[in-house]
């Protein structure tokens, strides 16, 4: 059994199904992303996983517990930084990080401990006595991340970590999700950010209208999307002629060809031919290549081509 | 799997109110002052006997200080975006509306205990029930925090909402429940009404306790009575709305 596993989760609103039969499972030790556009039941999945919410049928398991028969059994073994949640604003940071630890029934000598490591890492130890009121977003946010740990968890939910964050925040996370992933920890991390997810995941989940689209490794599920492979040429001089343009296109190899500013994307299922071609093409015209790069398809492209149909 | 409510994870949560609530403007404006101002209103004029007055004062102060911030409590959690933190939790409903309670009682046994052994010195009053005056002020304290607690069951995130809806209940309840005129000068309504609030035995109590007279085990009984059933009507109101607060 997997650290998470969801098994025909089905959730009703009203008349509206906001979850509609997820299954999935996260392994020990896995970075799981979890996108979906708005709307689309990502946060009611996280609900009745992390015992928030009960499902109307299907079954939900935190490390092997039962979220619906024991949700405060399973709730001990998570970590949880929950979409919109907040601190206490009228809370010191130290005082946000003992009442968390009192919640999680961690004994009162280790809570100190840990919330001075914890609020040094995330690099809010100077201001550990000051009200979070006076806090900025990304200050919030990495305390919100301590508190999730102050129990020490083996298994981490974290929603939107980075949204809306400086730069500086942001990398700070990102590195410590990395470090804490390393240590072994299971993350299971809802983001609208697609390229975060591309690059901190194992896997990617992502759910449309209440069911889970796909799932797979990011570059498995690139590559399941051949149409949009293509060539990235930018040529020297003022861009190319209508007639230099025509021949392009009428090359075998090429289905597409857009302008990106000053470069060409030339779409095709090849792009190795592509390369070769333009390469033969830019020597016969005298043309000078001052880049050439082939791309696949990006996980955004394949998030959209998921979710729009 | 039922879990026993424990104590330690309900204090955790009391503290936190303390820290955070307890402090703010309402506490003090509709917890000290407006019984304070509101009884003095009422006495100005008239001759009172220093039992009634006790009585009154003591009922006045606890019924408002224990449900001065009880109610809105949950509701500013909903506003501040707090309360899916606690939801999400390793702790249950039971325990975080008893840490809500247990906040609500220690102020108000504090404040209220104070209040009413300064006013029985300044009027000559000695408790004769020293013992049954305090649990009577605990057992109240707790039986009015379970009603603010249980008000605030309603799904809003508007304090102003829960304020409404509270004084709608706090006011009347004080003309029926023994404080200004006694129940048995009341209508045979109102006498009939005052048997359902259980503000009507706290200040029973208090006048058994600074009088010797009479027996305090009815009024022991209605308050420990009223406690539970609020506590168990707020428990099953708030776990049917919470989610609708998320």
């Amino acid at each position: 059994m997997g650290a998470i596993e969801a098994n025909s989760l089905v959730k009703d609103f009203d008349n509206l199904r906001a979850v509609d039969g997820v299954t999935f499972e996260v392994k020990e030790g896995e970075v799981l992303g979890f996108l979906g556009p708005n709307g689309a039941g990502k946060t009611t999945t996280v609900r009745m996983i992390t015992g928030v919410l009960k499902p109307d049928s299907g079954r939900a398991y935190i490390d092997g517990i039962d979220v619906t028969r024991d949700p405060i059994g399973a709730k001990e073994q998570i970590g949880i930084a929950p979409e919109e949640a907040n601190c206490y604003i009228d809370l010191t940071a130290r005082g946000n990080m003992q009442l968390a630890g009192e919640l999680y029934g961690v004994p009162k000598k280790k809570i100190k401990e840990k919330s001075i490591k914890l609020l040094d890492e995330f690099g809010l130890l100077d201001r550990a006595d000051s009200k979070v009121k006076g806090f900025s977003k990304g200050m919030r946010q990495r305390l919100i991340l301590a508190m999730a740990l102050v129990n020490d968890p083996p298994i981490l939910f974290l929603d939107e970590p980075t949204a809306g964050l400086d730069v500086a925040s942001q990398r700070l996370i990102k590195e410590r999700i990395k470090d804490l992933n390393d240590q072994g920890k299971t993350i299971f991390l809802t983001t609208h950010n697609i390229s975060e997810a591309d690059k901190l995941c194992d896997r990617v989940a992502i759910i449309n209208n209440g069911q889970i689209a796909t799932i797979d490794s990011p570059e498995k599920l690139k590559s399941t999307i051949q149409s949009t492979q293509s060539a990235l040429v930018s040529f020297s001089g003022n861009g190319l002629s209508q007639d230099k343009l025509k021949y392009l296109k009428d090359l075998e190899t090429v289905e597409e060809i857009e302008k990106e500013g000053d470069k060409y994307r030339l779409y095709g299922l090849d792009p190795g031919e592509i390369v070769e071609e333009v390469v033969d093409f830019a020597r016969s015209e005298n043309l000078k290549i001052i880049s050439l790069n082939t791309s696949g398809p990006s996980l955004e492209e394949v998030f959209t081509h998921l979710t729009t149909g | 799997m039922y879990r026993l409510p424990r104590l330690g994870k309900s204090l955790s949560i009391a503290k936190k109110d303390l820290k955070i609530y307890y402090g703010k403007g309402p506490v003090v404006i509709f917890g000290i002052l407006l019984p304070f101002f509101f009884f003095f209103a009422f006495l100005v004029g008239r001759k009172m006997p220093p039992l009634s007055l006790i009585a009154g004062l003591s009922g006045m102060a606890i019924w408002f200080t224990s449900t001065s911030i009880s109610p809105v409590v949950v509701p500013w959690e909903t506003r501040t975006k707090t309360l899916e933190r606690l939801v999400a939790s390793p702790i249950s409903v039971t325990e975080m509306l008893l840490g809500d309670i247990i906040g609500s009682i220690t102020l108000a046994t504090s404040i209220s205990a104070v209040t009413i052994f300064a006013v029985a010195a300044i009027l000559g009053l000695m408790p004769v029930n020293f013992l049954t005056l305090l649990l009577g002020i605990v057992l109240a304290s707790f039986c009015f925090s379970a009603i603010g607690v249980l008000i605030s069951a309603l799904p809003t995130d508007t304090t102003s909402d829960i304020m409404m809806l509270s004084t709608l209940i706090k006011f009347p309840l004080i003309f029926v429940s023994g404080i200004f005129i006694p129940t048995s000068n009341l209508p045979g309504w109102g006498t009939m009404i005052s048997r359902f609030s259980p503000l009507t035995y706290f200040v029973d109590l208090v006048r058994f306790s600074f009088s010797g007279s009479g027996s305090p085990w009815m009024d022991i009984g209605a308050l420990f009575g009223f406690s539970l059933l609020f506590l168990f009507a707020s428990d099953f109101f708030h776990r049917r709305t919470l989610l609708k607060r998320l």
